[in-house]
């Protein structure tokens, strides 16, 4: 996934002059992760900006720029450290076109590694994308794949308002799948149907797509069809794509990492609720992290859904 | 006239005890340190030093998670020598052996880097607040405290440690301002390693040190070789009895160098020369501080080996308690409030009753 990032944002930096890359370490480094090697060096130090240590000078120039015709690409170098620049987000960005009357907008693209599993430092492995959910004006979007995540980071740069888009560093370089060069993009508020089946809907997105799958395939073992459904996007999120499912299950299990209370799965459970209660065939299982703080790394297999506990989720919400 | 204020670092000043071959070079301002406390000093960044190969090791293979040495920053302890038991100490992350020397057990160090909440359970007659991961975070805390004790009209004084990275937070600055606003008895020292991570100090900010920014807030600051610790005992000291008397504030930059990578998962030599490196291998702090014991005549090799024995048996220790202390999963929910809301109790129960059909047991 790194380097499909890379090179999305490689054929931008070239399609588009006024792309530009701004964040911590990630011009001469290229990225604590990597995912910005080489472009100070392709496109100059003009164009990829190494800044001080300051979420909040990121995001708040970005905006400056973003309303002058610019499209920065900011860098919070981990999710985990975006708090400072809430300010600029939630006061500003998402809502400079409703202020001015759309006289002003915001094309400013926001990318932060997020979740966890990767045995790191406290304020490294958390998933906290429901508080960008909550904030209107901001779309927020979560690529499983390498090949999603190019589709998808085009498209974020391409789009005339602030799209937050988060990387799941977990599958950073465990995921490979072909990534073509040519220029594709992935519309921003589509959930993909990757898997069809009959008996129950799994939702998911980003790292959780990994042991959704996971679970899917020891529990279709025994005969049960599940249909999984990768959100990309969770705001503005796809009604349609999952109505359309679990009218046909009937049922469904929401996999997300962040923690339970008021996360996305409480959403998608009260969107299904709002329209089509009565098509339940069983009640919605979320299975998620839990309302605690994300443990340091010695027990955070124990905060992340692991397979076994979707594989329970799955098998009470197909035997109620 | 203090040496704070004869060292205004507008004028280029840089205060310094030992020149890097362990010379005085500023006698009066020697310290009259007992021959115990000069020992101290040298031991805890001997073992600061050998704390930190240990974990390396360890985290080569696989023992340790991800860790952020000091090598090169040992000196450290002489602020940590300065402060009284009393007095509180606010670390970022880079700080163990500060907070070794005021008594912190060397297995919490080990602990935090394992993953594993308990290393930040400080001792409770041991005022060193918990790591603070969110860069320059902690300032406002170390401010607060201070203010606190200006409040309660208590007479401990509070030190707050950041790095140069950090002088760019919103939060140095507005800890800055209200330590100056509410002149609090309170200590700022800026760690100025010379890099964050990739970004050498001089891309960080436009000044040309980072103690001048004090006098935009109101207060002194010095500039201090950071790698001499006779040095920042001595500016700490007058620092923290001018703030003791209610003369406010200083912020003192200890001007070194991060010796290793920023943390274990980082490689310098993607942005940064091995030549430079070498040159500041010259001015190391421990070989500093051990030839100016040597020309006291405190030191000599049977010394050096004993400190050496001492250091390693600590840190093994420690290291034996750090992998002995497990966690169970309520470790993860119950210290998350007073008392457990019933919410988080049947997340609790769920979790249990997962690893039970899973077949595990705690
Ligand atoms: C708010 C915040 N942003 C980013 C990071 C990631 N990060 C950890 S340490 C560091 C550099 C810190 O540099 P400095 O303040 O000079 O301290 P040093 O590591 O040199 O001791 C960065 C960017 C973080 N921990 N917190
Ligand atoms: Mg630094």
């Amino acid at each position: 996934m790194v380097d499909a990032i890379n090179l999305a944002l490689k054929q931008e930096m070239k399609r588009d002059k006024n792309v530009i890359l701004l964040g911590e370490d990630v011009g001469k480094e290229g990225g604590v992760f990597r995912v910005t090697a080489g472009l100070q060096k392709l496109y100059g130090k003009d164009r990829v900006y190494d800044t001080p240590l300051s979420e909040n000078g990121i995001v708040g120039t970005s905006i400056g720029m973003a309303v002058r015709g610019l499209r920065p690409v900011a860098e919070i170098q981990f999710s985990g450290f975006v708090y400072p620049a809430f300010q600029q987000i939630v006061s500003h960005a998402s809502r400079i076109r409703n202020r001015s009357r759309g006289r002003f907008n915001c094309p400013l693209v926001i990318r932060m590694p997020y979740s966890g599993g990767i045995r790191a430092l406290e304020h490294h492995s958390e998933s906290m994308e429901s508080l960008f959910m909550h904030i209107p004006g901001l779309k927020v979007v979560i690529p499983s794949n390498p090949y999603d995540a190019k589709g998808l980071l085009t498209s974020a740069i391409r789009d005339d308002d602030p799209v937050i888009f988060m990387e799941p560093k977990r599958v950073y370089r465990a995921i490979k799948n072909e990534v073509p060069e040519d220029d594709y993009t992935i519309p921003i508020g589509k959930a993909k149907v990757v898997k069809e089946g009959n008996n129950v809907t799994i939702i998911a997105y980003g790292a959780m797509l990994r042991e959704a799958q996971k679970a899917i395939d020891a529990v279709e073992k025994e005969n049960v069809s599940c249909e999984l459904i990768d959100l990309r996007t969770i705001k503005p999120m796809d009604n349609e794509t999952i109505f359309n499912s679990v009218k046909k299950t009937g049922r469904c299990v929401i996999v997300h990492e962040g923690p339970r209370t008021g996360g996305v799965g409480a959403e998608i459970i009260a969107r299904i609720n709002d329209h089509m209660l009565l098509e339940l065939e069983a009640p919605v299982e979320r299975v998620t992290g839990f309302d605690t703080v994300f443990p340091y790394f010695q027990n955070e297999n124990h905060y992340l859904p692991e397979e076994h506990r979707i594989v329970n989720a799955i098998k009470k919400v197909v035997e109620f | 006239m203090s040496y704070i204020e004869k060292n205004d670092p507008r004028n280029g000043k840089v205060f310094r005890v030992l020149d890097k071959d362990g010379k005085v070079v500023n006698k009066s301002a020697e310290p009259k340190l007992k021959k115990e406390d000069l020992f101290k000093l040298y031991e805890y960044m001997i073992l600061t030093r050998v704390a930190d190969e240990k974990a390396i090791k360890l985290q080569r293979s696989g023992r340790m998670g991800t860790f952020a040495q000091s090598s090169g920053q040992e000196a450290q302890v002489g602020i940590a020598l300065a402060m009284k038991k009393e007095d509180w100490l606010f670390p970022s992350f880079r700080e163990h052996g500060a907070m070794m020397l005021r008594g912190m057990p060397p297995e919490l160090f080990y602990m935090v880097f394992m993953g594993n909440e308990e290393g930040n359970r400080m001792p409770e007659n041991v005022n060193n607040f918990t790591v603070s991961v969110p860069v320059g975070s902690q300032a406002l805390h170390a401010v607060g405290s201070a203010w606190a004790s200006k409040i309660k009209k208590e007479k401990d004084c509070t030190v707050g440690f950041f790095g140069d990275g950090a002088t760019s937070e919103g939060d140095f600055h507005e800890a800055m301002n209200f330590a100056g606003v509410f002149n609090v008895p309170c200590v700022l020292v800026c760690q100025n390693n010379q890099y964050a991570i990739s970004l050498p100090v001089k891309n960080q900010t436009a000044t040309d040190t980072i103690a001048e920014k004090a006098y935009a807030y109101g207060f002194d600051g010095v500039k201090v070789d950071g790698n001499d610790v006779l040095g920042l005992y001595v500016i700490a000291r007058e620092a923290l009895e001018k703030a003791r008397k209610g003369n406010g504030p200083t912020l003192i930059e200890a001007f070194t160098y991060r010796m290793g990578p920023h943390t274990s998962a980082d490689d310098p030599t993607i942005y940064r020369e091995d030549k430079e490196v070498k040159k500041w291998k010259e001015y190391d702090p421990i070989e500093r501080f051990r030839k100016y014991l040597l020309k006291k005549k405190y030191w000599n090799k049977k010394y050096e080996e004993k400190v050496l024995k001492w250091a390693e048996q600590k840190v093994d220790d420690a290291v034996k308690k750090a992998e002995s202390t497990k966690l169970g999963i309520d470790d993860m929910f119950k210290y998350m409030y007073k008392e457990m809301p019933d919410e988080l109790k049947d997340q609790l129960n769920y979790l249990k009753s997962m690893k039970t059909s899973k077949g595990e047991g705690e």
